[in-house]
């Protein structure tokens, strides 16, 4: 138990779990009340070795209880990170067993083995603890990557579901457990209705985490998912209100009617309360990320806190801190993330994440290891009915729940749909903690911890393992969420207003009448004053200001790096730099360099999209082809010699990537058809990119490198292409007679108006595009203005994406 | 169209409610909402809708209502516009719109789908080529972000040309060189718009409650 002791040990094991179990050993006894802080003073662990030494200055000194409990916290956290890491390396077995499941598993070793050297589990987990430091993380993560417009599109049926479903399997599964307790043979007729309707509470906190991943994998449909995700969401809140509420109840010796008037009432407040504290303490977010500009460093950091003060104030008060902090959540996402840079966005999206994970894995991992540790009580004629009645009562309340919504619903739940919903209901980490956190006073606490657990694995391990099977068994109806296609979203976006419109027409008002009012009343007042910069943006735009600036970045990025590390002849068109060893190099750099780029890049989403797997960032990286397109001009105009390969046939498929060879070693096609795997938003109506980003991209390039460099690559075609694309413009020329004019000629460029001559017509709409952005907020140095007039036949012309540059440029 | 009132209401929506598939109750609301905007006449014209406020707001106004005069959206060959539309049609158009029921075969799904795609595509294709054109598809993206301030005809054209590119990619694959792509088919239509459940999405809740009074 000494310092001494305990360092050597530290010293010799190798192994983290013995570590651990070493770590343990200097527990501190009972349990602290709040671990969170400094340790030393509770310690009394014997520390005789400071004053063995007081004559002289100790040579080495160790003392293990000063860092005691954040040093074993961390190699918990380490410990359950590896454990994730280790899921990961196989692949195969995240498939088929949830995550969840493995947590427990590897806890429940690690129990063991504690178990068996007689160790104590470290008393992180009191109810101080899960309330304000492991809670927070893991609803935040939620609802901030909640898929808002899936949401607010079903809102009735996820309120429906949450509140109703919780409190009509918490009566439910109570009175039946009360009713139970009534058999003598059971021997369990101390526990009364209160404490019934407490246990209920706690195990009806769904959690459907391991469901979501599978309906994530197999894309069930949007409907479902977004019913299961805003349930577990929305009842953890409920769930929370009822626990105190019978909490403070079942400390009541008796019960009357007032109380359960109150008890109604202070339901009522302690929601509603939470959705005010959380929507003001959002807006004031939001309002607060307009200034933070020029502190880009601690931007994120009020985004935390915040969430966090939210969620804090709405404890003091003791109303939702989980509806406060979920609120908070929805209701600054779309400012903060339009406000802030584009990395703060990307920090606080990696930051919730990790601390949602990092919170759930411990709580799972520790289910594993109390599970093993603690003394249980078993009663087999409880613990079998609290399983029966939690799964006969979430199937019945699926059941009617459905029946009393599907009249309401244009989309009406079947049959299938309802078995999903109802078999994703997995118990897990709330009802864990708050079982865990129940007061001592509780008679039966043991009883409830055990039978907790037994539910929470065997919903964990047999439903979760069996449902992707089931789903997919049973074909439930899918969506396809990986479209990201302009097209997609033009015509989506068409069909939006059309439908709007019709409802205006027909009077008929629906959420799409309520939502074009919202849009209305947002660009109009909220973004004035909660954002920056406050044009309203089309989605279509922003989609493609983001595709624009994403391909911008690249291009800067891969230009820059080349021209800061290849001679400047390099890139002189008539070398062949691909021959340069020293490319490989830079691409494989190059390479890495664009993925965290293209997963760093603020995405716009489409509605169909965009679901969060809980364990995984939402990673989308879209469709490039159009883009492709431009980069390749760009890019080719970089390795003109590049050009007279012959392969170039092979890349038809990405309209005008005639540079194929380079491009695709260069850029493996790998990362261009790489599908992310959801993101939470899906911003239809919520403008999303601005020139912001833009203008925080353009410094860099003027100062990273002269522009007169990029001048030289952009006139780099001049001198390969204009040969290259004669012939299939003296073809388009030829064929477009029979055609109707200007329907699908070339576009004529505009731009330059009169100075645009026969040349500048075979440019391409990204090149035009291009320009626009790059004139917009860097009025272009006259430098390049020579360089037009001349060039610009680099580009596919339009529609005629299968055109073959000549081998090799007639002399 | 005409002589509407001369046959028994009920009987009257009996038959409209066995064309469309509609609810009585949803086919008399319509109907009372179709009244208000004709100001008790039994047509409509093109005046009536661009007087509707709602209505002005939307920025492809103009191709919703031309939707409503548009002979294709209601006759199975009819080529061009008309001038007025009684509530048959105005039914007819509203009809498209239906959600789709509970218990749908696949097949009936994909009829639905190309029912409501067929409606969309047309509203691109406005001169009935079978095609839509690069104009075309210009045109609509140009109205799609009329409403958003000083974008720019030259962002529109952008979009559209890249979106036209993105179809001529997907949809023809390899292209002879001196081949031109002439426009969006129908075909390619449903093609580039496969995965979103349109038959799901492209739908209004009708109610059976008038709503009328509450409207401007």
């Amino acid at each position: 138990m000494g310092g001494h002791w305990i360092s050597l040990h530290f010293l010799t094991f190798v192994t983290l779990t013995s570590l651990l179990a070493s770590g343990a050993k200097g527990e501190i006894p009972p349990r602290p009340i709040n671990t969170a802080g400094p340790p030393i003073t509770q310690n009394n662990g014997p520390q005789s070795f400071p004053e063995q030494t007081k004559t002289n200055l100790p040579l080495f000194t160790v003392d293990y209880s000063r860092i005691q409990i954040p040093f074993e916290i961390t190699l918990w956290v380490l410990l359950a990170s590896f454990a994730k890491i280790g899921f990961h390396v196989y692949n195969k077995i995240t498939i088929w067993v949830p995550e969840s499941c493995l947590l427990i598993g590897v806890g429940l070793i690690v129990g063991s083995i504690m178990h068996a050297v007689h160790e104590e589990p470290p008393a992180v987990l009191s109810s101080n603890v899960f309330f304000l430091y492991m809670l927070p993380p893991i609803v935040l993560d939620s609802g901030y990557f909640m898929p808002t417009r899936a949401f607010f599109e079903n809102i009735g049926t996820v309120l429906w579901f949450a509140v109703v479903g919780t409190l009509w399997n918490s009566i439910g599964i109570g009175i039946s457990l009360f009713t139970i307790c009534q058999i003598e043979a059971f021997g369990v007729q101390d526990i009364n209705l209160q404490e019934n309707l407490l246990f209920a509470a706690i195990i009806s906190a769904v959690d459907p985490v391991a469901v979501l991943t599978v309906f994530e994998d197999v894309n069930v449909n949007e409907q479902l998912y977004i019913v299961v995700f805003g349930e577990c969401l929305f009842n953890d809140a409920v769930t929370v209100v009822l626990y105190n509420l019978f909490n403070h109840v079942a400390e009541l010796p008796v019960v009357d009617a007032p109380d359960v008037f109150l008890g109604v009432a202070r339901f009522f407040v302690v929601g509603l309360g939470g959705v005010l504290f959380g929507f003001l303490f959002g807006v004031v977010a939001s309002f607060t990320t307009r200034f933070t500009g020029k502190v880009g460093e601690i931007e994120p950091l009020f985004i935390f806190m915040y969430s966090y003060l939210a969620y804090l104030v709405a404890e003091m008060f003791g109303i939702s801190s989980i509806t406060a902090i979920v609120t908070c959540a929805l209701t600054m996402k779309y400012y903060v993330e339009e406000n802030v840079s584009q990395r703060s966005c990307t920090t606080i999206r990696h930051v919730i994440k990790m601390m949602g994970s990092v919170s759930e894995t411990l709580i799972f991992f520790f289910l594993g290891v109390v599970t093993i540790t603690t003394e249980h009580e078993w009663n087999w004629g409880y613990i079998s009915f609290t399983l029966l009645f939690a799964v006969v009562w979430r199937g019945l309340g699926v059941l009617v729940l459905t029946q009393i919504i599907n009249p309401f619903r244009t989309i009406p739940f079947n049959l299938k749909d309802q078995f999903g919903l109802a078999y994703g209901g997995l118990r897990g980490a709330i009802s864990f903690a708050l079982v865990f956190t129940l007061p001592d006073n509780i008679g039966r606490k043991k009883l409830f911890i055990t039978a907790t657990i037994v539910i929470i694995i065997f919903t964990v391990f047999i439903q979760g393992i069996s449902i992707r099977p089931l789903i997919e068994l049973m074909n439930v109806r899918k969506t396809n969420r990986n479209l990201d296609t302009i097209n997609v979203e033009v015509h989506s976006r068409t069909m939006e207003h059309t439908i709007a419109g019709i409802e205006d027409l027909c009077g008929q008002w629906s959420h799409h009448y309520w939502k074009d009012k919202f849009i209305k009343f947002n660009n109009s007042f909220i973004r004035k004053i909660l954002i920056r910069d406050n044009r309203a943006e089309s989605s279509i735009v922003a989609l493609y200001k983001k595709l624009e600036l994403q391909n911008a970045m690249e291009i800067l990025d891969s230009v820059s790096a080349d021209i800061s590390n290849t001679p400047l002849d390099e890139l002189l068109p008539d070398k062949k730099p691909s021959s340069n060893p020293k490319k490989k190099f830079l691409a494989t750099d190059l390479r890495n360099m664009h993925d965290i780029l293209s997963k760093n890049m603020y995405k716009i989403r489409q509605r169909t999209v965009a679901y969060t797997n809980k364990y995984a960032m939402p990673n989308d990286t879209r469709s490039k082809e159009i883009l492709i397109r431009r980069h390749a001009s760009i890019r080719r105009s970089l390795r003109p010699g590049s050009f007279q390969n012959q392969d170039v046939a092979r890349s038809h498929k990405y309209l005008s990537l005639p540079a194929g060879q380079n491009l695709e070693s260069q850029f493996p096609p790998k990362r261009m058809s790489h599908v992310g795997d959801g993101d939470t938003m899906s911003e239809m109506g919520y403008p999303a990119v601005r020139a912001r980003f833009g203008r925080a991209q353009r410094p860099s390039s003027s100062s990273g490198m002269p522009l007169h460099m990029l001048d030289t690559v952009r006139e780099a075609p001049s001198s390969v292409s204009l040969v290259d694309e004669q012939q299939p413009l003296r073809d388009s020329h030829s064929h477009r007679a029979p055609h109707l004019p200007g329907t699908r000629a070339p576009i004529p460029r505009t731009r330059n108006g009169s100075s645009g001559d026969n040349g500048d017509t075979a440019r391409g709409p990204r090149e035009e595009e291009e320009e626009e952005e790059e004139q917009q907020p860097l009025s272009p140095p006259p430098v390049w203005a020579p360089a037009r007039q001349g060039e610009g036949r680099a580009q596919a012309p339009l529609l005629r994406p299968q055109w073959k540059p000549r081998p090799q440029p007639k002399p | 169209m005409g002589g509407f009132h001369s046959v028994p209401e009920d009987q009257r929506y009996r038959e409209l409610a066995d064309k469309t598939g509609f609810s009585l109750e949803q086919i008399g609301c319509l109907h009372n909402r179709f009244k208000q905007l004709s100001h008790n006449e039994d047509t409509l014209r093109r005046d009536d809708f661009s007087k509707i406020p709602d209505l002005a707001c939307n920025p492809i106004q103009a191709e919703i209502i031309e939707a409503f005069f548009d002979k294709r959206n209601f006759q199975s060959h009819g080529v061009g516009t008309v001038e007025e539309i009684g509530f048959e049609e105005f039914l007819t158009i509203m009809a498209y719109f239906r959600p789709p029921s509970l218990n749908m075969s696949e097949e009936q799904r994909e009829e639905l789908r190309r029912i409501k795609l067929r409606f969309l595509f047309n509203m691109h294709d406005t001169d009935n080529d079978g095609t839509i054109t690069l104009e075309e598809y210009r045109h609509v993206v140009e109205e799609l972000l009329s409403r958003s301030g000083a974008l720019g005809r030259e962002t529109a054209k952008g979009i559209a040309d890249a979106a036209m590119l993105e179809v001529a990619s997907i949809s023809m694959g390899h292209m002879e060189p001196d081949e031109f792509y002439e426009g969006i088919t129908f075909e390619q239509f449903l093609k580039i718009l496969k995965g979103i459940e349109i038959e799901s999405r492209m739908h209004i809740r009708f109610l059976n409650v008038d709503t009328t009074v509450l409207c401007k």
